[in-house]
């Protein structure tokens, strides 16, 4: 809802890749307001909006999911960014919602975050099929550990520029004065492949709405935590089986998570596995054999896995990974983000530039908490019943 | 006799193109073992079967392919007619844009209506190119959502339309840990609807396939390619031509037929499973040398432990002594589990297969009471060796072969009905908790008819 942003990609290198005639913006942006970006803008451009999804969607032979890219912190992405998500639903309700959504860290700069943040997680919990939380602070930390590689001169490891997660080796040199960019390439990364399956031949394929279909065992429990390996590829070094055990590892280990969590201390309801390049189904195996130990699965689910095998590797790699939990650990990160909430609206601070837009009442924001109470409790549920011994339910019996 | 055979999804296109170019490459292999003229019927009736002729020459699977996203179709076609040996018709293939999602329901009540009318269509030329037709191969695996879903429609189509022909369903049985996490679901709702409409149910395991291919054909780095072919082996061994009664160069005309009336007595019990020996790589063929004495003995020790290969099979088993009672469910626990069986055929293929003696299989300790081994237990002796083995022996079963697996597959799935995980992906496109619940009551009732042998 402001140019800025628009007008530097339609003036950037990839100009030609997106439609000029597919934009919409306005001039003065949200203010960092939900209630802006949902109430005003939303209702202003509905009608425009449709216009250029109906557009986009009958270029399609069989359109089968709508990624959104958006932030929960702010005004456009948050408010006018679950209001599409509203409306996909209601216009195209057979066709798959994925939502990519960076949630505000404990340090961001927007003092509003957590009420944004929560008005639009009841959106979410109720009309996306399937979320990928990123925090900024795990982004910023990967990106730490390249520099810490590329700069630290060890011995024998020369890294190749083209394999970075966070990509093209001018990114990385400037990434001092420009981070985003980098972070954004490591979710970049994510996104391809998320789809690459679709997209390339394999010998076991995953689709977009497997995804779904898979990791989200009840409605509301659709939030995944995604982790990327390798982040770079080391050249000169052969030692094959090896490193591509290490990949799995990786992928497992909390440096490579785009959100912070920690998934092997909570309960797995789900995971899938989406592996690219010269992988072969024993090497998954193997692996998932290796790791499942040191995982607990929730009682219902203990062999809960959904793996994907893809013959093209990503650029610069020989072979990469993309693991997605559906895990209980993303509890305490809805957890603190209630408590920010909280903090912010028992004082009642801020809270009159929400009440003053049309449509927005005190209702909105107790609805918004219950729905996240909710999702926080069936977690907890869930959560206990982690150290209970595993039973069976008994079998229906059958007169012989 | 012709087959018709329809490869569903994924797994079901991957393997027919395996398993077509098998058989082309056994019945055109140089070292059959056998006369020119013995060779050339093999040929002819391998054809008959399993291809039709275009115009140059070329011979065509006969076969219908069916997967609701175009990647793996249009490389099947491409791989085979790369090959220059073989291909499948142009316009033999039907396909989608979107997939099913992994989802049974989607693959039955979504796509099953909505392409009934294209898919048969494609079904009938088929059939129509047929002289006369034995019946139907349909191949599928119960974890997807085309091939599972899809397929089951598929199958009781078939039922409807082709009342009198025969249907015999190639399932695979997925990883015991996990390629999908809901793979239990659609398998328990594949095997309760295809056990309504098909005749026959051979049964494959990937986890047996792939403890072959690492035991037995040394290979280190395992693809679904690897397992596929050995799973194109078994079927070949099984289902090339064999000599009919008459004795050499004539061959059975009817596959599907006489399979069925040998194995399948009872619609009560359709499960099938296939043992092969002897199983190596070609590296290791050179050098090694078999008896039919030696062969058998294995053959029936797998049988009779269910053990999946000839290596680490448990000698300890022995047939239950005449008198006793049957254990019945406890004994699913017992670790000498004896593998009763319903019916037996074994196919030998090779040199002096007439000197093979078979007496070890037709021992009554082996089979239920309600048949006579005479009745339960049949052989095929063909002299036309199979795919380079001088000599080899297939087994096909009507017996507990399948038992614990699918036990197991119950067992999960009703896990995770009972904590209603996931059952929303299936209400969505029509179905309800009950047929989940009448699937369940079938297949507990076939676990408890085979326990019960």
């Amino acid at each position: 809802m402001e140019e800025g942003v628009v007008n530097e990609i339609l003036q950037g290198p990839l100009r030609d890749v997106f439609d000029s005639k597919q934009l919409i913006t306005d001039i003065s942006g949200s203010g960092n307001n939900w209630a802006v970006g949902y109430k005003v803008f939303g209702s202003l451009y509905q009608e425009q909006i449709l216009e250029k999804l109906r557009k986009s969607a009958e270029h399609c032979d069989c359109l089968q999911c709508f990624f959104i890219i958006h932030s929960m912190g702010g005004g456009t992405g948050s408010g006018l960014g679950t209001f599409l998500l509203k409306l996909l639903e209601d216009e195209f309700p057979e066709v798959y919602r994925f939502v990519t959504s960076v949630y505000p860290s404990g340090e961001d700069d927007v003092i509003t975050s957590p009420y944004n943040s929560i008005l639009a997680m009841k959106e979410l919990n109720e009309h996306a099929d399937c979320v990928l939380p990123i925090d900024n602070q795990s982004l910023f930390d990967i990106i730490s550990k390249i520099d810490l590689m590329v700069n630290s001169g060890k011995l024998g490891t020369t890294i190749k520029p083209k394999s970075l997660v966070t990509s093209s080796a001018e990114a990385v040199k400037k990434w001092h004065q420009r981070p985003f960019d980098a972070m954004n390439n490591i979710v970049a990364n994510l996104l391809l492949n998320l789809t690459s399956s679709a997209r390339f031949e394999g010998s076991l394929n995953m689709d977009l709405n497997e995804i779904s279909m898979n990791l989200v065992p009840f409605p509301q429990l659709h939030y995944l935590v995604s982790s990327l390996t390798p982040l770079y590829t080391l050249a000169d070094v052969n030692i094959p089986t090896r490193r591509l055990d290490q990949m799995f590892s990786d992928a497992f280990s909390k440096d490579h998570q785009l959100i912070r969590a920690d998934p092997k201390h909570s309960l797995y309801l789900a995971c899938a596995l989406m592996v690219r390049g010269n992988v072969q189904v024993s090497d998954l195996r193997r692996n998932i054999e290796r790791l499942k130990p040191s995982l607990q699965f929730v009682s219902w689910n203990q062999e809960g896995w959904k793996t994907s095998l893809c013959s093209v590797p990503p650029v610069g790699h020989s072979h990469s990974l993309l693991a997605l939990a559906n895990n209980t650990c993303v509890k305490p990160t809805f957890m603190e983000l209630k408590e920010r909430f909280m903090r912010l609206y028992k004082k009642k601070a801020h809270l009159h530039h929400y009440l003053q837009i049309e449509g927005m009442e005190e209702s909105g924001f107790m609805e918004a908490v219950s729905s996240l109470s909710g999702l926080i409790e069936e977690y907890n549920q869930l959560d206990a019943t982690k150290s209970m011994p595993v039973e069976d339910f008994p079998r229906l019996s059958i007169a012989v | 006799m012709s087959i018709v055979t329809v490869q569903l999804g994924q797994c079901g296109n991957q393997i027919g193109f395996e398993v077509f170019d098998a058989l082309y490459t056994d019945s055109h292999c140089p070292q059959g073992l056998c006369s020119k003229r013995e060779n050339e019927a093999y040929q002819a009736s391998c054809k008959e079967r399993f291809f039709s002729e275009e115009e140059n020459g070329v011979p065509v699977a006969r076969a219908v392919l069916v997967d609701m996203e175009p990647k793996v179709t249009s490389q099947t076609l491409s791989k085979a007619t790369q090959s220059g040996r073989w291909k499948y018709g142009q316009h033999s293939c039907f396909c989608q844009k979107q997939g099913s999602g992994n989802n049974w329901a989607y693959g039955y009540s979504v796509h099953g209506p909505r392409h009934e009318e294209s898919i048969m269509n494609l079904i009938q030329k088929e059939v129509e190119k047929c002289d006369s037709l034995s019946g139907f191969f349909i191949i599928m695996s119960m974890a997807g959502g085309t091939g599972s879903g899809l397929g089951a429609f598929v199958t009781q189509n078939l039922q409807d339309q082709y009342s009198n022909s025969l249907k015999m369903n190639q399932i695979i049985w997925p990883y015991g840990t996990g390629e999908v996490i809901v793979q239990n679901y659609n398998s328990i709702l594949t095997l309760s609807h295809l056990y309504r409409s098909s005749d026959a149910l051979l049964v494959h395991e990937n986890d047996a396939l792939h403890k072959i291919c690492a035991k037995l054909m040394n290979i280190k780095q395992i693809s679904f390619s690897d397992i596929n072919q050995v799973l194109a082996h078994q079927l070949g061994s099984v289902f090339q031509p064999t000599y009919s009664v008459e004795g050499s160069c004539h061959y059975r005309r009817n596959p599907l037929g006489d399979l069925m009336e040998n194995l399948v007595p009872h619609p009560e019990f359709k499960m099938l499973g296939i043992r092969n020996i002897p199983q190596m790589s070609e590296n290791s063929l050179a050098y090694s040398t078999f008896t039919w004495a030696g062969l058998l003995k294995h053959l029936r020790q797998m049988l009779i432990s269910n053990s999946k290969m000839e290596e680490g099979i448990d000698w300890q088993v022995r047939p239950p002594l005449p008198g006793l009672p049957t254990l019945g469910k406890a004994s699913l626990n017992r670790g000498l589990h004896f593998n009763m069986s319903i019916a037996n055929l074994v196919i030998l293929r090779g040199k002096d297969v007439h000197s093979a003696d078979l007496g070890g299989f037709k021992d009554s300790a082996l089979y239920t009471s309600w048949l006579e081994p005479i009745n339960a237990f049949n052989a095929w002796k063909t002299h036309r060796a199979f795919s380079k083995y001088e000599k080899s022996a297939a087994l096909v079963s009507n017996s507990q072969f399948l038992l614990k697996p699918l036990d197991t597959i119950v067992g999960k799935a009703w896990n995770m009905f009972a904590s209603k995980a996931y059952i929303h992906q299936y209400t969505k496109f029509g179905m309800e908790e009950e047929d989940f619940l009448d699937s369940f009551t079938l297949l507990e009732q076939v676990v408890a008819s085979y326990c019960n042998l």
